[in-house]
């Protein structure tokens, strides 16, 4: 929404670090875009200030994806899209979650277009994010066992069945079992 | 009055255990006072394998929690297994109504890694076909929606005219619906002679044809009845809950990627984005069919100023050389080889690319590891956002409206699921 006065740009970076001085851990320019990596205490806290701050105003929740750094560590990474539609600026904040069964605040409260993605998040990853009013699983069946996206789940295959092992294929099949 | 034996009246409606359902219906149902209604997955409104959990007081829907994920097919994991150019082939299939605007996104964000130049021509070409890929989309959504209300005539209409564009992407890539035609660093052979007067033809009869079908719908009172203040999305709730594209814009939200932030030369078009004021059905319907009109305009312009050259770069650490090459260079055959067994290596980094395609902001993450297949992709896609925001739009409308209100969210499962 446009106000009547336009407010001043202020840069995100020197935003952010002046409020939470102790959370930004490192901010990269790569290709014209601003990566910032966050503690992931503060994460909530700040995506309530780049919202709510005038001059910054990211009032446009992009999107939310983890990417999975196995076998480094810390092993996952969340990356937040945040856009500000008065100046079309993005923003990308980024916290590094350790070990394999992470918990991370729910940010929902602050963007609640968030909701899903970190449903897909959890259930691809297997992130947990504390707080989060409907953790389901959302893609994947809910009996599922793992978190498919992880660079240590397999990429399952299936043998093209010719003539020669047409038998020992059928044989392996569930309904075989049965 | 007899009894009915009925342990929980929940079970025999719901798949999961009663636990699953607390917290998303209301108590009400539970003891059933409100009835769960199952609409889907293999519903014919609900625009592909999406299932509805409704929860009914009458006719009013008190509660609708979307289930998605039947089709769900482990696009973003498989891509992970091929080299960049393999894994382009999956990105038609995500949303299979969108097939260059999908293809464009996934090139964006390889050429903003790899920092690829691509031609003039491909860039011309590329806001062609993409406006082409959207008026295909809408012309389907219109067809379905309009069905969805009863007006069977529409949707005849509609599909007729989306073959004379599927005839031009055959033409053009050979395929009528998965294309890959866009690669990075242009696309992946030059437009055919014959595809000039054959685009000029259809733009010269398409929008005296839309207008005609637009009579069928604009001004019908009937079709008034069914959509005017139905799912009323307010600008806030749209910001809020991430929407974008018509269903945003139909909100008064002025907000279109190719105008906020613009690609492959969008900049250099003259167009309008079409909003709408009220955020109901109609005011979607007014927006998707003005910018049909839109994207007319833009493929005009940009036929007027197509120019001749080179359709893909010249870079050959990315761009495989042409056939006549490997006749007479060594190098060529060398890069040939390299590209078509290792394929390309893109510096560590990480992207994210966004385009506007018909249902809205659909967005690339790539994320390389410095090797020849993505360490990451992932798609923003605009359906899985629209559909979470759908629990809210429906809230409180009636049973049929729902159909309406899915309909003009324009939501695609293939794009939902991936």
């Amino acid at each position: 929404m446009q106000t009547a006065t336009p407010p001043v740009l202020k840069d995100p970076v020197v935003q952010i670090r002046g409020a939470f001085p102790d959370a930004v851990q490192d901010v990269i320019e790569f290709r014209g875009e601003t990566t910032v990596v966050v503690d992931p205490a503060h994460i909530v806290e700040i995506c309530r200030f780049c919202r709510d701050t005038e001059g910054l105003e990211f009032n446009l929740f992009s999107d939310m994806t983890c990417v999975d750094y196995y076998p480094n560590d810390p092993r996952f990474a969340l990356c937040y899209h945040l856009y500000a539609m008065f100046d079309n600026r993005r923003l990308r904040l980024k916290v590094y979650l350790a070990g394999d069964e992470p918990h991370i605040e729910s940010v929902t409260s602050v963007y609640p277009a968030v909701n899903w993605q970190e449903r897909e998040a959890f259930d691809l990853m297997g992130i947990m994010f504390d707080g989060h009013p409907d953790m389901r699983r959302i893609l994947m069946p809910r009996d599922w066992v793992g978190h498919p996206l992880r660079k240590d789940y397999p990429l399952g295959y299936e043998t093209v069945q010719f003539t020669f092992n047409y038998d020992e294929i059928q044989r392996q099949k569930p309904m075989a079992q049965q | 009055m007899a009894q009915i034996e009925v342990d929980n009246p929940v079970e025999e409606t719901w798949q999961g255990t009663v636990e699953d359902l607390k917290g998303l219906v209301s108590p009400r149902a539970l003891t059933g006072e409100t009835m769960l209604l199952n609409m889907g997955p293999q519903h014919p409104s609900t625009h592909g394998v999406l299932r509805l959990l409704l929860e009914l007081d009458g006719e009013t829907v008190v509660n609708c929690i979307p289930d998605v994920g039947f089709l769900h097919t482990g696009i973003e994991k498989n891509m992970e297994a091929k080299t960049y150019i393999k894994a382009l082939v999956m990105t038609d299939r995500m949303d299979y109504l969108n097939p260059m605007g999908n293809n464009l996104a996934y090139c964006l964000a390889i050429e903003k890694l790899g920092e690829i130049d691509v031609p003039e021509r491909a860039m011309i070409a590329r806001v062609m076909l993409a406006e082409l890929t959207r008026i295909n989309s809408h012309l389907v959504w219109l067809g379905t929606h309009s069905l969805d209300l009863g007006g069977m005539a529409v949707m005849l209409y509609a599909f007729r005219e989306r073959e004379a564009i599927l005839d031009i992407f055959e033409l053009v890539s050979g395929q009528r619906m998965m294309t890959s035609y866009f690669r990075p660093g242009g696309l992946w052979r030059d437009l055919p002679d014959e595809f000039v007067p054959t685009l000029q033809a259809f733009l010269n009869d398409f929008p005296n044809k839309l207008r005609d079908y637009e009579t069928l719908l604009t001004n019908n009172p009937l079709w008034i009845d069914r959509t005017q203040g139905i799912g009323v999305l307010s600008p806030q709730d749209a910001i809020a809950m991430g929407c974008s594209g018509p269903t945003m814009r139909g909100s008064g939200v002025n907000f279109d990627m190719r105008k906020a932030q613009p690609y492959s030369c969008y900049e250099e078009f003259d167009f309008d984005v079409p909003t709408g004021e009220h955020g109901d059905v109609y005011d979607r319907f007014l927006v998707r069919v003005r910018e049909m009109y839109e994207s007319v305009r833009i493929i005009n312009q940009a036929l007027k100023r197509l120019p001749k050259g080179p359709f893909i770069s010249n870079n050959r650490k990315y761009v495989p050389p042409p056939r006549a090459e490997l006749g007479t260079s060594m190098e060529a055959v060398i890069h040939h080889f390299k590209l078509w067994t290792e394929g390309f290596k893109l510096p560590e980094g990480e992207v994210y690319a966004a385009v506007e395609s018909p249902r809205g902001e659909l967005g690339c993450y790539l994320s390389s590891d410095g090797g020849t297949h993505p360490h990451r992709v992932h798609f923003r896609t605009p359906s899985f956002i629209l559909i979470s925001a759908l629990s809210k739009l429906a809230k409180g409308y009636m049973l049929a409206d729902l159909v309406a209100i899915i309909g003009s969210t324009d939501i695609v499962l293939g794009d939902c699921d991936r």
